[in-house]
């Protein structure tokens, strides 16, 4: 999974951030200065975006150098953690949602003095705070949607999906697309703990139970929703065997114009672009409500950084500044954590797919990514393995769901 | 350094000859002697002191606390290891690099000897066979196990496919718990076979061909020559491999990281790579050490009892 969700979009309403009285703006250095950046957000195609964005800071403040690291996500975080260990951390560096609490809990993120916290999407900039403060910037936000292939649709003579489908439709549709032929399938999501609880959300249901001490899935609808995303391998969505769950599979598939329904993030928009068939977006489909998942990136200043002032600088730049909106829209690198809609208003007016605000209507209905104070990852690869365990027939739905909740549960302290 | 040296360090061979002569006491040697005796040592002490033995002084002590990597660490004495000790999964990895040692072992042992009875042979292009099966040991393990991964894809991999010709329903080689073992097994015994039959191959060319002569003389046929003659005159050498194998084994990781990550269900979870999930993916840095430290023991003792055993069937010309 590429990106870590955004839990407290959900908390949007909640009271506003009073910083911006006590916040005082970080200044520019008097002499020169060189801050690190550490970072994934670029690694793998954005890197001259990044560079861009990096430039005009540098022109804009030209006592502060910035050198930047850039590391794939999947290799970032076991860096991060040596060099937390060896005390050799970047002034600035990279976090998704879910490090970022272990970030902020050990106390290796500076408290930030943000010098213009409204310009970010408050859900997003909540997300990142403690006790009314900032340890992180948000740097980005995407949401995961339903991808389609409208000529397969065609061929099949069904409608189109819409905002208002459910899981019952897109049922029927995998179906019917799936009897096309041998080498079509109907709909792919993947089997994992970051499709679970959002289809748990998307059943009325929750993973963890209200003080976040053991789980909550293992119920008549926690099992329904483990089934919807369970039963679809080897009926509308080829098997583990047949190579699901390996990496990218699921976009190649789709881009071969194989695959009806397609359940992943906007960041795949690249690479499905320029495929020779129409094809568009819409909301993921709900079964007693709409639950979308949304994921966002962030920016921390270290504390042990001797130039957390520059860094801060740096990062509210990386975040808000016009250049990264422009840069980021143009190019499509997600979507800026920024709270003028208005200016998101040139997203909406590009192409392929078309129905973008499919994307912000995701964020009506948000899945927040469950969190406990210990065990997080541990949390994550048992309920994959239990998940995976009863995809490939080795246990049912409800044995694996019972063995899952008794293994987690020991290992988050219920 | 040389597959003999190496094979002579690891055992306890008596000196040719005895040194008789009297040898000056160490100080009256001077400090220009000591310091030709530093200069010697100097270039594989200092690596062996940066990346062996603090890292296994500071190993120890990490053992002895919690520590996530990032807050600062707590001293729990003993307790990480009697977590561990109390911890099915320790068991379960231990009882898995097990497995992949006894899988592995005589798999890649035969195999290896096989081909150094037959490159050892008159053979046309002898010495192009000989670099071709030595090919995957100089081959990143990452590149292997990719390749292999495709070999044992069990919907469209060549193996199922070719064993689909001969009506056989080929496993679910990585994707099921029962097979993902062997594929690690099979997978390794072929990236490793060539540096087991160079060794073999060197211990095959120092037996003296007048063994061979005089026991034709005594009426041995093939299979008497090689039960009697060969096995006992390359013991050395299946010593150095077996000691090395068992402890390369023991430390099985790359082709499990890269081929299952320890999967599916954590059937192919190793020790090591059990350090490594402890480390970097559960925060527990402490138990991880401990880990490390149980690890070091289990292959000290299996060598050591080794080289204890070894007197007993290993020949010395």
């Amino acid at each position: 999974m590429k990106r870590s969700l955004i839990a407290a979009v959900g908390l949007a309403g909640v009271t506003a951030l009073v910083l911006g009285g006590c916040a005082t703006e970080p200044a520019e250095p008097e002499g020169p200065v060189t801050i690190t950046y550490g970072n994934f957000i670029s690694a793998g195609g954005n890197e001259d975006n990044l560079t861009a964005i990096v430039d005009a800071f540098e022109a804009e403040n030209p006592n502060i150098t910035v050198e930047v690291t850039t590391l794939p996500y999947g290799d970032y975080f076991t860096a991060l953690q040596t060099d937390l260990a060896a005390g050799s951390i970047a002034d600035v560096v990279d976090t998704d949602f879910g490090f970022f609490q272990t970030l902020a809990d050990s106390g290796a993120l500076a408290p930030l003095e943000v010098a213009n916290p409204e310009s970010y999407r408050e859900s997003l900039i909540e997300a990142y705070s403690r006790d009314g403060v900032s340890y992180g910037l948000p740097s980005s936000f995407s949401a995961v949607v339903l991808y389609y292939n409208a000529d397969l649709f065609d061929q099949a003579g069904l409608d189109y999906p819409t905002s208002d489908w459910t899981w019952a439709d897109e049922q029927a549709a995998a179906e019917a697309i799936t009897a096309l032929g041998d080498d079509i399938w109907g709909s792919h999501q993947p089997v994992s703990f970051f499709e679970y609880y959002k289809v748990l959300a998307q059943n009325g249901e929750s993973f963890l139970n209200d003080d976040r001490t053991a789980v909550a899935f293992n119920t008549p609808g926690g099992i329904e929703a483990a089934e919807w995303l369970v039963n679809k391998s080897g009926t509308v969505m080829p098997t583990i065997e047949q190579g699901q769950g390996t990496p990218d599979f699921d976009t190649n598939l789709f881009v071969e114009g194989k695959l009806g329904m397609l359940h992943t993030g906007i960041w795949v928009f690249g690479a499905v672009a320029d495929v020779p068939f129409s094809w568009d977006i819409a909301v993921e489909p709900g079964n007693t409500q709409q639950a979308s998942g949304v994921f966002s990136n962030a920016v921390g200043v270290s504390a042990t950084s001797e130039n957390i002032e520059a860094a801060t600088l740096f990062a509210e730049y990386l975040t808000s500044s016009q250049t990264m909106v422009d840069v980021r829209l143009d190019t499509g690198w997600e979507l800026p954590p920024i709270s003028d809609e208005s200016q998101l208003g040139v997203y909406l007016t590009k192409d392929n797919p078309a129905n973008r605000q499919a994307v912000f209507d995701s964020l009506d209905g948000i899945a927040i990514q469950p969190i406990v104070a210990t065990g997080q990852q541990e949390m994550q690869d048992i309920m994959n393995e239990e998940l995976i365990e009863a995809q490939a027939g080795r246990k049912t739905v409800a044995e694996a769901l019972a063995s899952a909740e008794e293994r987690i549960n020991a290992v988050i302290g219920g | 350094m040389s597959v003999s040296t190496l094979q002579t360090s690891l055992v306890d061979r008596a000196p040719v000859t005895r040194l008789t002569a009297p040898v000056r006491p160490a100080a009256k040697r001077g400090w220009r002697y000591g310091l030709t005796v530093a200069a010697f040592l100097l270039p594989s002490a200092v690596p062996l002191a940066l990346f062996v033995l603090v890292p296994m002084v500071s190993a120890a002590w990490i053992s002895l606390n919690d520590w996530n990597l990032i807050t600062a660490m707590q001293f729990v004495g003993l307790d990480n290891f009697v977590e561990l000790l109390a911890d099915p999964r320790t068991a379960a990895v231990f009882g898995n690099t097990l497995y992949y040692i006894v899988g592995y072992l005589p798999l890649v042992y035969v195999g290896g000897l096989i081909l150094a009875l037959a490159l050892n042979r008159a053979l046309r292009g002898r010495s192009f066979w000989r670099g071709i099966y030595f090919l995957p040991v100089v081959t990143s393990w990452i590149a292997v196990a990719i390749v292999w991964r495709w070999l044992l894809n069990p919907n469209n991999g060549v193996v199922n496919t070719v064993l689909g010709w001969v009506g056989i329903d080929g496993p679910g080689w990585w994707t099921e718990p029962a097979w993902s073992m062997p594929s690690i097994i099979l997978a390794s015994a072929w990236k490793d076979l060539g540096f087991v039959m160079v060794i073999l191959l060197a211990g095959l060319q120092a037996i003296n061909p007048d063994l061979y002569d005089a026991a034709k003389v005594d009426g041995a046929g093939a299979w008497t020559r090689f039960r009697h003659v060969t096995l006992p005159m390359l013991s050395p050498s299946t010593f150095f491999v077996v000691v090395i194998s068992l402890i390369n084994g023991f430390q099985v990781f790359d082709q499990v990281y890269a081929m299952t990550g320890g999967g599916p269900a954590g059937s192919s979870q190793v020790v090591v790579q059990q350090i490594y999930d402890l480390t970097f993916r559960y925060g527990a840095a402490g138990e991880a050490s401990a880990l490390s430290w149980m690890l070091f023991a289990v292959i000290l003792a299996v060598t050591v009892v080794q080289i204890i055993g070894q007197k007993r069937w290993v020949h010395y010309a």
